[in-house]
C-alpha cells in the first residue's frame, strides 16, 4: 500500500502529460478548481510547446493541506495520456513516482520506471464514452476521487463550464467523471491519499498571474487596452476584452505593437487610462513609441510578460531576461519605473499602482513578469479594494494653460482636451513650455530636459522597497526578483540554514534607497535569476556599488525548481 | 460659422516651410474649413507625423499632437477611443502615411474610426532633403535613387478604395476653396476619411510642379455617382489625368461605435469612475 503524501513530503505533486489538443489545461482547471472547493491548497504550472496540436505538455498540480506555491521538481504521482514524454519529464520520475497510463498507448515507453504503473485502459472508457478526448476528465475524476472529494463538486463544474452552452455536454463529462471514481475505487486497494481539508480554503480565489495583472488593471482605472496577439502577454488582452462592456474599456488587438502604443499614447493623450501588453519581441517594436511616451511626457502602463529570446527564442517558456530592455529601450533619455510582481497578489497590486505612478510622473511604469507567473496559479483570499484609490492626476484647464511648465519636481499638471478651455499640447520634438516651437535652443533643451528627469527623485522616494523573508539577523542574503519568489522562499526553508534571509526586489527601478542597507549587512550574497548574464545583480552593482558574492543563474526555458535551488544552494557551502 | 482668426496661433510664430510651398494653402483650406463647420479650437484635435506636411499642427490653434514619422493616424485612433466627442484630424506626408506607416493606414481603413486624415502628397521626401517617396513616379531621380526610383509608384486612391474605405478624396493645393470644400465633406463624414492631397513641394520636385497637376487633375463632375465603387475604382486607376473631389463614400459603422466601452455610456473616459463593488464582485468568479 502506497501512502501519499509520502516520506517528509506534506503536499502532493501531481503531473499531467499529454498531446496539445488532448485537454490537459481542462484536466488543470478541474483539478484546481475542484480540489480548492474541497478544501485544499493547490498550485498549477503548465510547461507546453509551441504547438497546438500534438508533441506533449505537461502541468503539475501540488496539493495540500499547506499553503503551496512553489515549482517543484519531484512528481509524485504522474499521469499519462499519451507516449512520447520529453526527457525533460522522464528525468523528473524517481522510485517513488507513482504512474497512471495506458498500456495500449504508452507501451514499454515508462517501463522499469517509478515505484508502480497502473494500467488503466483511459482511451478504452474514453471511447466507450463517446469520443477519445475524454481520456482527460477519465484521469481528472481519478484523481479527485483519490482525494476523496464528493462527485457533486465535479457535478457543479460541469454545469457552470458547459451547462449554459449544452447540456449534453454536461452530462458525457460527468459520465466521464463517474468512470473516474469507479477506477479510482480499484486503486484504492494500493493507493491512498492522506490529507485534511479545510474549509477556510473554499471560498478563497483561485487566479493565475494573467488574471491579477488583467484584474489589477482594471482596479488601476485601466479603460483601454491595446495589444497584438503574443505569448504570454495575450491573456490580459483577451481577460479584458472579454469583461470590456462591464467595465467600460476600450479595447483593440491592433495590426502591431507600434500601433498598440501609438494608440495607448494617444489614448492617455484624451483621458483614457491605457496599457500595453507584449513580450520581447513586440516590445521591441514598441520601443520607439516609449521614447515618445518620454518626450511627450505620457503616463503609460507597459506589462511586458517575458519569454525567453532572442528573437522568437522558445515562444512559450520562461526566462527574466528582459530587465535590461525595459530598463534600457528607447533612444534618448527619460525616466522609467519598473515593477516586479513575484506573486499573484503582487500581479493584482502592483498593477493596480503602477496605473496611478504612471498617472502621477507622467511616465511609463513597467510591469515585468514571465511566462510562469502568468501561466502558474494557485489559491489565496480574495484581494482587497480597501484603500486601493484610482488617482487621475489630471486639470481642469483655463485658457492660459501650459502643458510643459517648469517645476521643481519635474511633474507639470497634466491637461486633456475637452476638460476645461485650455488648448492641450504633446510634442515629439524639443519643445518650450507651451509644447509648440522653442526654436532649437539649447537653453531651453538643457532646461525641459533636466525637468523630465527630475521626476526620477519623487520616483525614486515612491519606489516600492523590497520585502525580507527569512531571518532578520541574517549574514547570507538571497536576492531574487520577480516569479522566483515563492521558489526562493520554499528552497531558503528546505535549507534550512540558520542566519539567511532572502531579498526580493520589488521594484528593479529606481530601486528603494533602503536597498542598499539590506545589502550592506549581508556578509554573503547570492544573487538568483533567470538569465545567463545577472541582470538585476549588475544593476544593484550601477546603482548601489555593491558586488554579489555568489550567482545562480538559469537560463533553459523552463522555471527553476525548489529542488534544483536547493542543490545549487548547498553547493555554494555558505 | 466661427471666426477663422480664432484659429490662427496666438503670438508670432515662425512657419517652417519654404517660400512658395504647397502647405501653405492646404493650411489655410483648413482653418477656413474648420471655422465653416462652425468648430472651436477646443473642439478639434490635430495629430501628426513627421514631416514637413506634419508640422501644420504647429500652425493651427486647436489641440496637438505631434508624434512620430508614420505612426501618428494611431495616435489618432487612441484619442479618437478615449474621447468620442473630439473633432479629430491627422496630418501626414507621403513618407509619412505610405512608407513608414504604410501598414497602419491599412489597418486604420479597416477599423473605421471617426477620423479625417490628410496626406500631403508631394511625391518627395522634403523634410529629409528631396529623397524619393512611394509615391515617386518611376525613373524619379533623387539623392537616394541616382539612377531613377526602380519601384511602381502606390496608388493611394486604389488602396483606399480596394480596402473599402468609408470616404476617399483627393484635392490639389493649388486651389484653396475646392479643398476647403473637400475637407468640410471629409471631416463631416461620419467614418474614417482619408484625403490625398497633391501637394507641390517648390524646393525639390521639379516635376510635380503647381502647373504640372493644374494640368494633369480634373475635378469629378456633378453627376459623378461616388457610392460606386467600380467606378470609384476606375477613376483610381485613370492616369491621363487624375481625378479630384470626392471619390469614393461607403457609409459603415465606425470603429468608436462598436467598442463595448460605448455601449452603456456615451461619457469621454476622462469623466468615467471605477465600479469598486462591480470589480469585487468579480472576484467571486474565481472562487
Ligand atoms: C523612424 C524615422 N525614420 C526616419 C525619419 C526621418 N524622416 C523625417 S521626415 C521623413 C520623410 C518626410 O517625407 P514625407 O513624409 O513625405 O513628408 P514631407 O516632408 O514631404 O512633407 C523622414 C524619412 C524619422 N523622423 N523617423
Ligand atoms: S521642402 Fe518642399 S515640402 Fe518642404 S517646405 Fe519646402 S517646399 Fe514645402
Ligand atoms: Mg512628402
Amino acid at each position: 500500500m502506497i501512502t501519499l503524501p509520502q516520506g517528509k513530503n506534506e503536499d502532493i505533486s501531481i503531473v499531467v502529460t499529454g498531446a496539445a489538443g488532448q485537454g490537459i489545461q481542462t484536466v488543470e482547471d478541474i483539478l484546481g478548481k475542484v480540489l480548492k472547493r474541497s478544501g485544499l491548497n493547490v498550485f498549477a504550472a503548465k510547461e507546453y510547446m509551441s504547438r497546438v496540436r500534438g508533441g506533449n505538455n505537461s502541468t503539475e498540480i501540488r496539493v495540500s493541506s499547506k499553503s503551496v506555491r512553489a515549482f517543484v521538481n519531484r512528481i509524485d504521482l504522474l499521469i499519462c495520456l499519451n507516449k512520447g514524454l520529453r526527457n525533460y519529464l522522464k528525468e523528473r520520475i524517481s522510485s517513488d513516482t507513482v504512474i497512471i497510463g495506458d498500456i495500449e498507448e504508452m507501451g514499454k515507453e515508462l517501463a522499469g520506471r517509478g515505484q508502480m504503473f497502473f494500467d488503466v485502459p483511459l482511451l478504452h472508457f474514453a471511447k466507450e464514452l463517446g469520443s477519445p478526448l475524454f481520456a482527460n476528465v477519465v484521469a481528472a475524476g481519478i484523481i479527485t476521487s483519490l482525494f476523496d472529494v464528493d462527485m457533486s463538486l465535479l457535478e457543479q463544474y460541469f454545469d457552470e463550464r458547459f451547462g449554459a452552452k449544452d447540456k449534453s455536454l454536461v452530462t458525457k463529462n460527468i459520465d466521464a467523471a463517474k468512470k473516474g471514481y469507479e477506477i479510482s475505487r480499484e486503486l484504492a486497494e494500493d493507493i491512498t491519499v492522506k490529507m485534511d481539508h479545510n474549509s477556510e480554503i473554499v471560498k478563497e480565489l483561485l487566479l493565475t498571474g494573467s488574471d491579477a495583472v488583467a484584474l489589477g488593471a482594471i482596479a488601476g482605472g485601466c479603460n483601454m487596452i491595446f495589444g497584438y496577439p503574443m505569448s504570454p502577454a495575450t491573456g490580459v488582452l483577451s481577460h479584458l476584452s472579454q469583461v470590456a462592456e462591464e467595465f467600460g474599456i476600450v479595447t483593440e488587438q491592433t495590426e502591431d505593437e507600434i500601433s498598440a502604443m501609438n494608440m495607448a499614447i494617444g489614448g492617455w493623450y484624451a483621458g483614457g487610462r491605457a496599457m500595453v501588453t507584449t513580450s520581447g519581441g513586440g516590445f521591441d517594436l514598441m520601443s520607439e513609441g516609449l521614447s515618445l511616451v518620454g518626450i511627450g511626457e505620457s503616463p503609460m502602463v507597459i506589462h511586458l510578460g517575458q519569454r525567453p529570446g532572442p528573437a522568437t527564442g522558445l515562444a512559450t517558456r520562461t526566462e527574466q531576461a528582459d530587465l535590461n530592455l525595459a530598463l534600457y529601450a528607447g533612444h534618448g533619455e527619460f525616466p522609467r519605473a519598473i515593477l516586479a510582481p513575484g506573486s499573484i497578489q503582487e500581479a493584482f497590486y502592483m498593477t493596480q499602482h503602477a496605473f496611478n505612478l504612471a498617472a502621477h510622473y507622467q511616465v511609463p511604469v513597467f510591469i515585468l513578469t514571465d511566462q510562469y507567473l502568468l501561466d502558474s496559479s494557485y489559491n489565496l483570499p480574495a484581494f482587497s479594494c480597501e484603500g486601493l484609490k484610482v488617482e487621475k492626476h489630471i486639470i481642469k484647464t483655463d485658457e492660459s494653460y501650459k502643458r510643459y511648465v517648469i517645476t521643481e519636481d519635474g511633474v507639470s499638471p497634466r491637461g486633456i482636451p475637452g476638460y476645461g478651455e485650455g488648448l492641450i499640447a504633446f510634442d515629439s520634438n524639443e519643445h518650450g513650455e507651451t509644447g509648440r516651437n522653442m526654436d532649437e535652443d539649447p537653453q531651453i533643451r538643457s532646461e525641459m530636459n533636466a525637468k523630465r528627469m527630475r521626476k526620477l527623485k519623487g520616483l525614486e522616494e515612491d519606489s516600492l522597497p523590497p520585502a525580507l523573508y527569512g531571518d532578520v539577523d541574517y549574514d547570507v542574503l538571497l536576492i531574487g526578483w520577480g516569479s522566483t519568489k515563492h521558489i526562493i522562499e520554499e528552497a531558503m526553508e528546505e535549507f534550512s540554514r540558520p542566519k539567511t534571509a532572502f531579498l526580493q526586489i520589488r521594484q528593479p527601478f529606481p530601486l528603494h534607497s533602503s536597498t542598499k542597507d539590506y545589502l550592506k549587512r549581508a556578509k554573503v550574497i547570492v544573487d538568483i535569476e533567470g538569465n545567463a548574464t545577472a541582470q538585476m545583480a549588475n544593476l544593484i552593482k550601477l546603482l548601489t556599488g555593491i558586488e554579489t558574492s555568489h550567482r545562480i543563474l538559469t537560463s533553459s526555458g523552463m522555471e527553476i525548481t525548489v529542488e534544483e535551488l536547493l542543490i545549487k544552494l548547498r553547493c555554494l557551502h555558505v | 460659422m466661427t471666426d477663422v482668426r480664432m484659429f490662427d496661433v496666438p503670438g508670432p510664430i515662425d512657419i517652417m516651410w519654404c517660400p512658395g510651398c504647397g502647405n501653405f494653402p492646404i493650411l489655410d483650406a483648413i482653418k477656413k474649413a474648420l471655422a465653416e463647420l462652425d468648430l472651436t479650437p477646443q473642439d478639434v484635435l490635430i495629430c501628426s507625423g513627421i514631416g514637413q506636411a506634419a508640422k501644420l499642427n504647429h500652425y493651427v490653434n486647436t489641440h496637438f499632437l505631434h508624434g512620430l514619422h508614420g505612426r501618428s493616424i494611431s495616435n489618432a485612433t487612441g484619442a479618437k477611443a478615449a474621447n468620442p466627442k473630439l473633432v479629430v484630424l491627422d496630418v501626414g506626408g507621403d513618407g509619412d502615411r505610405y512608407a513608414e506607416g504604410g501598414n497602419h493606414i491599412i489597418h486604420t481603413i479597416r477599423r473605421n474610426p471617426d477620423i479625417t486624415a490628410l496626406v500631403h502628397d508631394n511625391r518627395v521626401y522634403g523634410l529629409t532633403k528631396g529623397q524619393a517617396s512611394p509615391t515617386s513616379p518611376m525613373g524619379y531621380i533623387s539623392p537616394t535613387t541616382p539612377k531613377g526610383v526602380a519601384s511602381l509608384p502606390l496608388n493611394p486612391i486604389a488602396l483606399a478604395v480596394s480596402l473599402d474605405a468609408s470616404f476617399v478624396a483627393q484635392a490639389f493645393a493649388g486651389d484653396i476653396e475646392e479643398t476647403k470644400e473637400i475637407l468640410k465633406k471629409a471631416i463631416s463624414h461620419k467614418g474614417f476619411s482619408f484625403v490625398n492631397i497633391f501637394q507641390p513641394c517648390v524646393t525639390f520636385n521639379k516635376i510635380n510642379t503647381y502647373q504640372w497637376f493644374k494640368e494633369n487633375t480634373y475635378y469629378l463632375g456633378d453627376d459623378y455617382d461616388a457610392s460606386d465603387r467600380k467606378m470609384a475604382l476606375e477613376k483610381a486607376f485613370e492616369t491621363d489625368k487624375l481625378p479630384l473631389g470626392v471619390i469614393y463614400l461607403n457609409n459603415r459603422k465606425t470603429f468608436e461605435e462598436s467598442l463595448a466601452a460605448y455601449e452603456n455610456s456615451d461619457k469621454p473616459l476622462y469623466d468615467r469612475d471605477i465600479s469598486w463593488d462591480k470589480l469585487t464582485k468579480t472576484f467571486e468568479r474565481f472562487v
